[in-house]
Order: C-alpha cells, then sequence, then structure tokens
C-alpha cells in the first residue's frame, strides 16, 4: 500500500475508538498505579465524542485536514486532564501539516506524525526518558522512517512493534512529568498509560493502512 | 433503571458514576439560582450578575470532586466563574473560554490555575484562544504544597490550600475594582508567601473507577497527600492528632518564608470525610506551634473547603499577612460556601 487516504484516517479513528473502548479498563487501571485512574474512562469519552460528531454532521469531513482538525478539536473539549491538550493538540497539528493534501504517502505520513510529536513535546515539554507519551512515539517515528522502502503497511507494522516495546520499555523508568511524577522511585516497575494509549492509536492507524482497505 | 454500580465495593449518593458532575450542577442551580448561573454546554458556574463592566473577572476551575471548590467559591467578592471538570480530571479550554467570555467586563480576566499539569495545559489553550479574541489574560498559579520537595524533576509543587485563601483575596480586590496588573502582582506576592501539607487516613473513591484511588493499611496514614490522592512525602504509623499536626506544621515552618513575628493566615482544612470536631483539635495544635515559632495568628478558617471527596484527613495552610491582605480577607464575600461581611 502506498498512500494514506481520506478513507484510511476515517476507519484510523474508528478503529482507535474500538481499541481504546476495549482497553479502557486495562488504561484507567494503569493510571490508579501511577496516575489518577482517568485515563480509559477519559479517552473513551473523547473518541466517542468524536463518533457522535461524525454521525451528527452526517457526512465526514471533506478532506484529510478537515478530519484531523475535527478529531483534535473534539479531544480538546471532551477529554480533559493532560491527555486532552496532548492528544487534541497532536490531531491539530496532523490537521494543519495534511493542509491541501488529500492523501499521504510515506514519506509525507512520516512528516505529518512527526509534526504531531513535536506538539506534544513543544505542550507538554517532555524529553526522551520522562516516561510519558513520547517514550512510545518517538521511537516508533523512527522505526517508520527507518524503513527503506515505500510500503506504508511495512512501515506502519514496524513501527507499532516498537511503540509494543517502548510501552513496555517505560515500566523501569522513573516518572519527571505529569502526576505520575510526584511518585518518584514508587513510579519504577509501572507501565506508562499515556505510552500505551500512544501504541493503541497506532496499531489503530496501521490496521487502517493494511493492504487492501 | 438506576445503574447497578460495583456493589459492595463502593457506596455513594448517586444515581449513575457518568452523571454526577451534571446532576451536581443541577443541583447547585436548584439551590443557588437566585446568585449563580449554570451553563451546561460546555459546563461553568458564572455570577447572576456577570459580566460585571470595568471590573477584572476571575475564573478558575479544575477536577471536581474537591467542593466547595472551585463552584462553591462564585459570587460578589470571589470568584466571577469557575470550570467544573469531571471527578479529578481537568476541565477543558472550551470551558474555560466561554466561561471567560461571559464574565469579562472590559477590565481583562484572570486566571486562577493550581499547579497540574493537565490543568496548566488547559488553561494556557484557553488563554491563547481568549488572546486571539482580543481579550487580555493574566494567570495566577498556586504551588503550595511543600509535601513535593524536588520540584526539579516533578511537575512542581502542587497547587492545593493557598488557592482558596488567593481566590478570596484576589476576589476582593477585584471587586474594588483592582487592575489587572495589580491583581496579577498580589496574586503572584500571595503565591510566594503561602505554604500548605496534607495528610491522608483514608482512601477516597472517584465515582467512575468504582474502587479506592490508593490502598492504605490499617495503622499508616499518607503523609503529604495532595488532593487527587496523590502520594506524598512517606507513610507513616497512625499517629495522635497532635503528633499528626506535628509532622504537617514543621515542614511548612521550616520552608520558606516564614520568620518569627510574622503576621499569617492559619487555615486547617478537612479532605471531606473528617468532622469538623478533629479539625479543632488540629488547629488547637497548629496555633500552639505556630505560637511556639513566633508567628502571629491574624485571621484564620477552619472546615471543609477544598476536598478530596469523602477522603478522611487534613491539611494546613499557613500564608504571611499584612495590612492590605487583611482589608481584603474582611472585605464582604457572598458565595454559596463563604459568605461574610
Amino acid at each position: 500500500m502506498e498512500y494514506l487516504e481520506l478513507k484510511n484516517a476515517r476507519s484510523w479513528i474508528q478503529a482507535a475508538a474500538l481499541l481504546i473502548a476495549e482497553n479502557a479498563a486495562m488504561l484507567t487501571q494503569l493510571d490508579s498505579s501511577i496516575g489518577d485512574g482517568d485515563h480509559g474512562e477519559n479517552m473513551m469519552r473523547g473518541f466517542k465524542a468524536i463518533e457522535k460528531k461524525f454521525e451528527a454532521e452526517g457526512a465526514a469531513p471533506a478532506d484529510l485536514s478537515a478530519l484531523f482538525k475535527l478529531v483534535g478539536m473534539t479531544l480538546l473539549s471532551s477529554v480533559g486532564g493532560a491527555a486532552g491538550p496532548l492528544y487534541g493538540g497532536f490531531f491539530l497539528a496532523l490537521g494543519k501539516a495534511t493542509a491541501g493534501k488529500d492523501k499521504l504517502n510515506k514519506q509525507e505520513l512520516g512528516q505529518v506524525l512527526e509534526a504531531g510529536l513535536a506538539d506534544i513535546q513543544r505542550r507538554g515539554k517532555a524529553q526522551l526518558g520522562d516516561k510519558t507519551m513520547v517514550d512510545a512515539l518517538a521511537p516508533a517515528l523512527q522505526a517508520f522512517r527507518e524503513r527503506s522502502d515505500d510500503d506504508l503497511a511495512a512501515a506502519l507494522q514496524a513501527a507499532v512493534e516498537q511503540a509494543d516495546q517502548s510501552a513496555k520499555a517505560t515500566i523501569p523508568m522513573l516518572a519527571r512529568k505529569g502526576r505520575a511524577s510526584y511518585l518518584a522511585e514508587r513510579s519504577i516497575g509501572h507501565q506508562d498509560p499515556g505510552a500505551t494509549s500512544v501504541a493503541f492509536l497506532l496499531h489503530a492507524l496501521a490496521s487502517a493502512c493494511q493492504t487492501g482497505s | 433503571m438506576p445503574e447497578l454500580v460495583h456493589t459492595g465495593v463502593m457506596k455513594k449518593l448517586i444515581n449513575s458514576p457518568q452523571e454526577v458532575v451534571r446532576e451536581a450542577l443541577e443541583g447547585m442551580e436548584a439551590a443557588h439560582g437566585d446568585r449563580l448561573r449554570i451553563n451546561y454546554e460546555p459546563p461553568f458556574i458564572a455570577r447572576k450578575d456577570a459580566p460585571v463592566k470595568g471590573k477584572v473577572a476571575l475564573v478558575s476551575g479544575g477536577g471536581s470532586g474537591h467542593e466547595p471548590m472551585h463552584g462553591g467559591y462564585v459570587g460578589k467578592g470571589m470568584l466571577d466563574a469557575a470550570c467544573p471538570g469531571q471527578v479529578f480530571t481537568s476541565p477543558t479550554p472550551d470551558q474555560m473560554f466561554e466561561a471567560s467570555k461571559a464574565s469579562t467586563g472590559g477590565a481583562g480576566v484572570v486566571h486562577i490555575v493550581k499547579n497540574y499539569t493537565g490543568d496548566i495545559m488547559n488553561f494556557e489553550l484557553a488563554a491563547e484562544m481568549l488572546e486571539g479574541d482580543g481579550i487580555k489574560v493574566e494567570t495566577v498559579l498556586t504551588d503550595d504544597d511543600v509535601a513535593v520537595e524536588n520540584s526539579l524533576y516533578t511537575a512542581g509543587r502542587r497547587g492545593v490550600g493557598l488557592t482558596v485563601l488567593m481566590e478570596k483575596l484576589l476576589g476582593a480586590a477585584a471587586e474594588q475594582h483592582a487592575s489587572l496588573a495589580d491583581i496579577k502582582k498580589l496574586g503572584d506576592v500571595i503565591r510566594g508567601t503561602g505554604r500548605s501539607m496534607g495528610m491522608a487516613l483514608t482512601p477516597c473513591t472517584v465515582p467512575h473507577a468504582g474502587k479506592p484511588s490508593f490502598e492504605l493499611p490499617d495503622d499508616e496514614i499518607e503523609l503529604g497527600i495532595g488532593i487527587h490522592g496523590e502520594p506524598g512525602r512517606r507513610r507513616v504509623k497512625f499517629a495522635s492528632a497532635d503528633a499528626i499536626t506535628e509532622m504537617l506544621m514543621e515542614p511548612i515552618i521550616s520552608d520558606l518564608p516564614f520568620k518569627k513575628g510574622d503576621d499569617v493566615v492559619l487555615f486547617v482544612n478537612g479532605m471531606g470525610g473528617t468532622p469538623l470536631i478533629e479539625l479543632y483539635i488540629i488547629y488547637r495544635k497548629a496555633a500552639q506551634i505556630a505560637k511556639q515559632h513566633g508567628l502571629k495568628i491574624v485571621r484564620n478558617l477552619v472546615g471543609p473547603y477544598i476536598t478530596s471527596l469523602e477522603m478522611a484527613g487534613t491539611s494546613i495552610t499557613l500564608l504571611k499577612m499584612n495590612d492590605q491582605l487583611c482589608k481584603l480577607w474582611d472585605a464582604p464575600v457572598d458565595t454559596p460556601a463563604l459568605r461574610w461581611g
């Protein structure tokens, strides 16, 4: 598969909504250990709100940029906590980066996702190793970039595998950002819920871009 | 059909975990509709007479579950509007944007923000949106929790008890038509000279989580707890009220900026599940300790003003006072939860 088109972007969001809903209890469980136990519930509320917007507006947004903007604004106004501005900002950045484009090749998708990562880092001020979303997203995008061929599905598969591995790799980390940072040493030994929901989002993206989809 | 919610684990006076915030707002509207206006989409609580022309608007907000903060402090002499998030979850930028728009009397808006990652980011976004609409916004932070020792490698000290005092004092200044710049300056002074620390005897249960946010053995207490049940400095063996008061007062007093001869307000807060009779036992000892250190208590506040659902426990806040702050403290306030003068 060579390009991500509007229909793939739409199935990405739908697949993400499903995955988040299926795993909301698990995300909340992770968040209860080192945060405030609301990540699953908040993300589920956000993606449900997106589905409602899709239904309410009748047709899907007309292009990639409009779709990502709608997703970003909806997450911003429905998720709350830190995840709301971070994920909301991520999709708004995707919306900006896709302005005027109706499809993205592998290189373009890489750049668009990098723009999303940059927004998360700007707002959250997190560095690699702080035990946050960045610890799954940055290595996953690197794995995506390092695939030299143009096959989107294969590159996304590499990204997903890296994200899963990197999310697990947050377990021994000491949290330096967000509420988990108040635990200091007690944050060690728990997987970061934000890094975990990043991995779910990438899984959803990969499944929406499988060859033949 | 009422939803069956984790029977045997959680026993709360609710109808459905998902409706807690909205139904509580409806209750506030029913009880205080004479002085408050409740907006539901997006949710915020505003003064009935907002916007007050020519006055700086004070807007705060945060996760629900800390009642009466913040909605109970909306009214003459305190906040112009408050944005309730889901329980223990920061509200969203659209709430702060709409609440600020509804409150601005043309003299600018001050956002009072507790130092939590989510609150900071959401208020920051709202401020950007408001500036885009030509509305001047200043932000005053509270980060008074001395329990957070290493603020360099964490999200920094949390905003806790001082927030209540901040809202009262800045609210009085705004009511007297102080300028945006002066309120911001005063807020930063208060931020720099107030310190708090809390403790928990028991955890609390977020309605949609259905089980306690942490576990605490029967013979232990969490010293330095945050208002969402974030862990504090350490767990210690359960002790007498006097001993616990000492454990709270020592880190507060040894932290800057208190010195012998200072005037202070002493605020003993209940976390939600601790009765007033116990808070007075804490106040008794805290006042003794303050006096031993040469601090003069010129004003005080005792009661559950910034809570963590049904958590049992207390927090103590000390703020340095002066004549100007005492006048602002005594100025009339007319809100559901704080009313005098």
